[in-house]
């Protein structure tokens, strides 16, 4: 019942959830179908469509400080790539001993260095729940330290945003560097198993997909709470006139940080799930780029709408997918084109256009 | 502190440190029945004097109109007293007890300072109802306004300050769809749901017509006596009406008080024709 009042009046939220619910059912049940029957859905396109909504629930945290707080981050891809890491360590101490040196405990890396021992930071990160811990405390705290300092500064807009591009490629060249113990710029690979499950397994890669459409809608409806709150309200309100929310008392600082934090702590269970479905995590994953890629997929969806920012991060990913196997020379131009032919004709993106089709009828 | 004090201070175990107290703002104390003190208040920008020694004093209850030419620091002097700017030397005192000028934007809001700005500002992507919501003065922290629900007696509130204001019909309506005036109806109307002691009105009727102007004048008066008003306007009919025979109206020219005294005294002061009329 009290999820019911979260999506009540959101449309796109409803039909987003039950095609989360249909998936979660049905493409398992696909996928266990033979190989040769005209329905079935191959274990890759599985891994696949699982990373996608990884992306989804990326672009959905930066939708909730970029749509409704008004706060341009061009860096929520080093939140992604945290997460991304410590499950990337908790994967790399999993390989045990079947690593290519046969090391009981050092990753491969570690050995080629001629290091004798894990460095302090690597500790515990063999259980799980501690590494679950990390991945929403990791970047839930570089958030809190860098939206403390900056929004109590009052740091905001343009520059806002470039400190956000000067945190993430920090990021990135801190961890190409070898001595930092995160595999330098070959990152953290060859991944065995997770919690026991071979990741080669079909029923794993299936078990990942299901766990990413669970928290894609576990994301969204945490952010649903929020933006349906009064805190939501005072987000909107501090996007819009934020002098006018700070002389009714509103502590726009504490707003920003508490949201900023909790879109950080989402960003990091996305790269936390994304990683054991491709395999890899390595420093390109802190490239700016990456970060404004997201905006993208966030306007091309349609901002402050949370599920299209879902929309246009399936959409710009499936179509990333489908140039880069068919035409890859044309995909950047594509991107490109579609961000023009979006910003152009349909200024509220793909969302825009579902609620033109709501509104009229 | 000097290094050898704050050595005892951690040698003595019964030290409590100034960090352990709670931070709790002093309770308002209109005693001297003056409820805002400035006191040889100057600023400058850039070494352009916004405002010079000024020295007002409004009383509580009263309803007070501030009157000056373009440049003459009226905004600036909202901006001290309500935190946004701080003065380079001089005193702001809210009461007896409550020292403005330690305190940021929220903490002067949640004292009892509203501030209706020149241009009207209200939340345009909410309703006119929400804006009305997010300025009750109730919930302030992050995690008491995540969880917050209406009462009963909030709701009733909210109608009634939507009487006054005379938006029923719009209740529903994005506050960005309002006219002008009813935008700066929507503000005074946020003001009143602040419950504010002090109200500080930037050019309430700045693009209203003649009969809006009647309703604010009226709106306003009303509300003096309860709270104390300080009307900044340009509008000389306006501040005529507001100021009528026995209220106080200010000048301020090049940061600094001109002239005080009831608006016939103000007209046929030679220094304020002087500024008003140029010789």
């Amino acid at each position: 019942m009290m999820l019911w009042n979260l999506i009540k009046e959101d449309r796109g939220g409803q039909i987003l959830l039950l095609l989360l619910a249909i998936a979660i059912i049905a493409v398992p049940m696909l996928n266990a179908l033979p190989p040769d029957h005209a329905l079935h859905i191959p274990t890759y396109t599985v891994a696949l469509l699982g990373k996608y909504l990884t992306l989804a629930l990326l672009a959905l945290s930066v939708d909730l400080v970029w749509g409704y707080l008004g706060i341009l981050t061009l860096g929520h891809g080093a939140f992604f790539a945290l997460g991304g890491y410590v499950m990337g360590m908790y994967l790399m101490r999993q390989i045990g001993e079947r690593g290519v040196y046969g090391h009981p405990e050092l990753p491969d890396f570690m050995v080629f260095l001629n290091w004798d021992s894990l460095p302090w930071y690597w500790t515990g990160l063999d259980q799980f729940w501690f590494a679950a811990i990390l991945i929403i405390l990791v970047p839930g705290l570089l958030a809190f330290i860098f939206g403390a300092l900056a929004f109590r500064s009052r740091v905001s807009g343009v520059y806002l945003s470039i400190i956000t591009q000067a945190l993430t490629f920090a990021l990135m060249l801190a961890f190409f560097r070898n001595e930092m113990g995160f595999g330098g710029n070959n990152g953290l690979t060859d991944f065995k198993d997770i919690l026991g499950f071979s990741l080669q397994a079909r029923e794993t890669k299936v078990g990942l997909f299901v766990a990413s459409a669970v928290a894609l809608a576990l994301g969204y409806l945490i952010s649903r709470a929020v933006i349906q709150s009064r805190l939501g309200k005072v987000c909107v309100a501090v996007r819009d006139a934020e002098s006018r929310a700070r002389f009714l008392g509103y502590r726009v600082e504490n707003v920003k940080l508490w949201v900023f934090t909790l879109s950080a702590m989402i960003a990091g269970v996305a790269g936390a799930l994304y990683v054991p479905q491709v395999g890899i995590i390595n420093p390109n994953e802190f490239s700016p780029l990456n970060s404004i890629e997201i905006v993208v997929w966030v306007a091309v969806g349609g901002r402050a709408t949370l599920y299209g920012a879902v929309a246009g991060a399936l959409f710009i990913n499936y179509a990333k997918t489908w140039f880069t196997t068919e035409l890859p020379d044309v995909w950047l131009f594509a991107l490109g084109a579609i961000f023009v032919l979006v910003t152009l004709f349909l200024p509220k993106g793909i969302a825009g256009l579902f609620r033109r089709k709501e509104a009229s009828a | 502190m000097s290094q050898a004090r704050l050595l005892d201070e951690i040698k003595d175990k019964n030290h409590v440190f100034s960090f352990m107290h709670t931070q709790q703002a002093p309770t308002l104390n209109v005693s001297k029945n003056v409820l805002l003190y400035l006191e040889g208040l100057s600023v400058s920008f850039d070494g352009f004097k916004a405002i010079n020694n000024l020295n007002l004093y409004i009383n509580d209850g009263e309803l007070r109109c501030i009157i000056g030419p373009n440049g003459a620091g009226k905004t600036t002097m909202m901006d001290i007293i309500t935190g946004k700017t701080k003065p380079d030397t001089g005193s702001a005192w809210f009461g007896q007890t409550i020292n403005l000028l330690e305190m940021d934007e929220p903490a002067i809001a949640q004292a009892g300072i509203g501030r209706k700005f020149q241009k009207p500002t209200v939340f345009e992507f909410l309703s006119v109802r929400d804006n009305l919501l997010l300025s009750m003065p109730e919930e302030r922290k992050v995690f008491s306004i995540l969880t917050a629900r209406l009462t009963g007696e909030q709701s009733d509130r909210i109608d009634e300050v939507l009487e006054i204001i005379g938006l029923k019909e719009q209740t529903l309506l994005q506050a960005g769809s309002l006219s002008h005036g009813q935008k700066q109806w929507l503000e005074i109307g946020m003001l009143l749901m602040q419950r504010p002691r002090l109200l500080l009105v930037d050019e309430p009727v700045a693009g209203m017509t003649h009969q809006e102007m009647d309703r604010t004048a009226e709106l306003l008066i009303s509300l003096s006596g309860k709270h104390s008003v300080v009307v900044v306007e340009h509008d000389m009919d306006f501040v005529r009406h507001l100021a009528g025979k026995d209220r106080t109206v200010t000048v301020l020219h090049q940061g600094s008080v001109l002239a005080e005294g009831s608006m016939d005294q103000v007209q046929n002061n030679r220094k304020v024709i002087e500024v008003y009329l140029g010789e």
